[in-house]
């Protein structure tokens, strides 16, 4: 378990994994937002949270294909499917694994990129908050549209599209969250939702995607 | 024992769909024909909206349509999963295009009213986000069922889906709540009073009544559609097990 989530992060990091990619997609689209739409301070100010959350999911979503792509083509998904840890376990660390090298740097990379859109004092900290509690629930419903679409041949845009519609409740209250923070409002309610939808993934996806690839294995 | 369960024998069913079907149709069409021109024609403009008020005969029941019949997916589904028939993955195969035209069909109506009425073709109302969403679940489902060769697994990985689909379209619909009521509507045919014949609250009877026959028509023609299309999967699935066995031999 420690094993193989030492082996993706290893994997990602190495040159060619998909450590760089999600992160420089994050810094393009909030560095050409500006170019876009104009460089007035007062409507940056008024986007740049639902920007920096946009920026966040497209970047997890470009790096969704690696987590089972590679081992299902060599073979590794099969050895550790009959391994002795339990496929669900498996499941939780490939999640863990595409979070830790997606989802954190991109929260941390968040804040700096507010600088750049204006994004206004109070902001901060809720952005980071709403980014740190919502980007598991994304990578964990990633990797099960990943385990969905496994055994497809450049399965790469039918998994954007069955995503795509996951992503929305969480899209709709992290942003919230974001945005209610830059503009000093309270954040209790979006934010409890997003906090609740990101644990009830994380409890019973992964359970989904090792039963998704049984399937798919067989 | 008769039971229900007995038509899951795929030929059983093909008999029972042969002799249901021309019926069905016939309905269907009757009271689609019937409803939609007392509807469109023996009705009386409306007060402020004027003619375009009778989009409600194709808007209405093409949306409830949307909505039921995905969950008659989900119950497929979930019928697969349990009795590992084929026919209820067929179904719900056959049953996911025939929701997707239903929701573009509402969509386009409800955008055509809203031109004239609201002024705009489109707001991100939640009504009407969560039908945008609801087309992308439709899409997604029926491409995974095209993308996965092997039958057996794309049965199983469509009906896990459609049952993780369903309790995030749930949740998508309380999500867009969030924002605000919106310009859509609230619920005006299924009111409470509709039943104990109160037309304060509702659309009056004169509209309902060709309203109810539409609807009608509109599930009978789903009813039509489903019987013919689970019919033909069948008959898809026993021509590529009768090619197989012709090139295995």
């Amino acid at each position: 378990m420690r094993a193989l989530l030492r082996r993706d992060l290893t994997l990602a990091f190495r040159s060619g994994g998909g450590f760089g990619l999600g992160l420089a997609f994050f810094l393009i689209v909030a560095i050409l937002v500006p170019f876009a739409v104009g460089p007035e301070n007062a409507l940056l100010s008024k986007i740049a949270a639902g920007i920096l959350w946009l920026g966040a999911l497209l970047a997890c979503l470009l790096s969704l294909d690696r987590i089972f792509a590679l081992d299902w083509e060599d073979g590794t998904l099969d050895l550790l499917a009959t391994a002795p840890v339990p496929l669900e376990m498996v499941c939780a660390a490939k999640a863990l694994a595409h979070w830790l090298t997606t989802g954190l740097p991109l929260t941390l990379a968040a804040p700096v990129l507010g600088i750049l859109l204006s994004l206004p004092p109070e902001g901060y900290v809720w952005l980071i908050a709403s980014l740190l509690l919502g980007t598991p629930a994304l990578s964990v419903i990633g990797t099960f549209g990943a385990a969905l679409t496994v055994g497809i041949k450049r399965g790469g845009l039918l998994l954007s599209l069955l995503v795509l519609p996951l992503y929305v409740p969480t899209l709709i209250f992290g942003a919230e969250v974001a945005r209610r923070g830059a503009e000093g409002l309270t954040v209790t309610t979006p934010l409890a939702l997003m906090s609740g939808v990101s644990l009830a993934v994380i409890a019973v996806l992964p359970f989904v995607s090792a039963l998704v690839l049984r399937v798919n294995l067989r | 024992m008769a039971s229900i369960w007995q038509y899951a024998n795929p030929a059983k069913f093909m008999r029972l769909s042969d002799t249901l079907l021309p019926w069905v149709s016939l309905a269907a069409a009757l009271c689609l024909v019937g409803g939609l021109i007392w509807g469109f024609f023996f009705t009386p403009d409306d007060f402020r909206q004027g003619s375009t008020v009778k989009i409600i005969y194709l808007h209405v029941p093409a949306a409830l349509m949307a909505i039921n019949i995905w969950f008659m997916m989900l119950v497929a589904s979930l019928a697969w999963f349990i009795r590992r028939q084929h026919i209820s993955a067929l179904a719900a195969k056959a049953a996911a295009p025939i929701g997707a035209v239903m929701t573009v069909i509402a969509l386009l109506t409800g955008a055509i009213w809203g031109e004239p009425m609201w002024g705009t073709w489109w707001v991100w109302d939640p009504r009407l986000t969560s039908f945008l969403i609801l087309f992308l679940f439709y899409l997604g489902y029926i491409a995974l069922w095209e993308a996965i060769e092997n039958p057996e697994t794309a049965s199983d990985l469509t009906a896990i889906l459609c049952l993780v689909g369903s309790v995030f379209a749930v949740l998508s619909r309380y999500a867009v709540n969030f924002w605000n009521q919106g310009l859509h509507q609230g619920a005006s045919v299924m009111r409470a009073g509709a039943i104990a014949g109160d037309t304060e609250e509702r659309v009056s009877n004169v509209f309902a009544a060709p309203l109810f026959m539409c609807i009608a028509g509109f599930g009978l023609l789903f009813v039509a559609l489903i019987l013919m299309r689970t019919s033909t999967e069948i008959r898809k699935r026993r021509a590529a097990a009768l090619m197989a066995r012709e090139r295995m031999s």
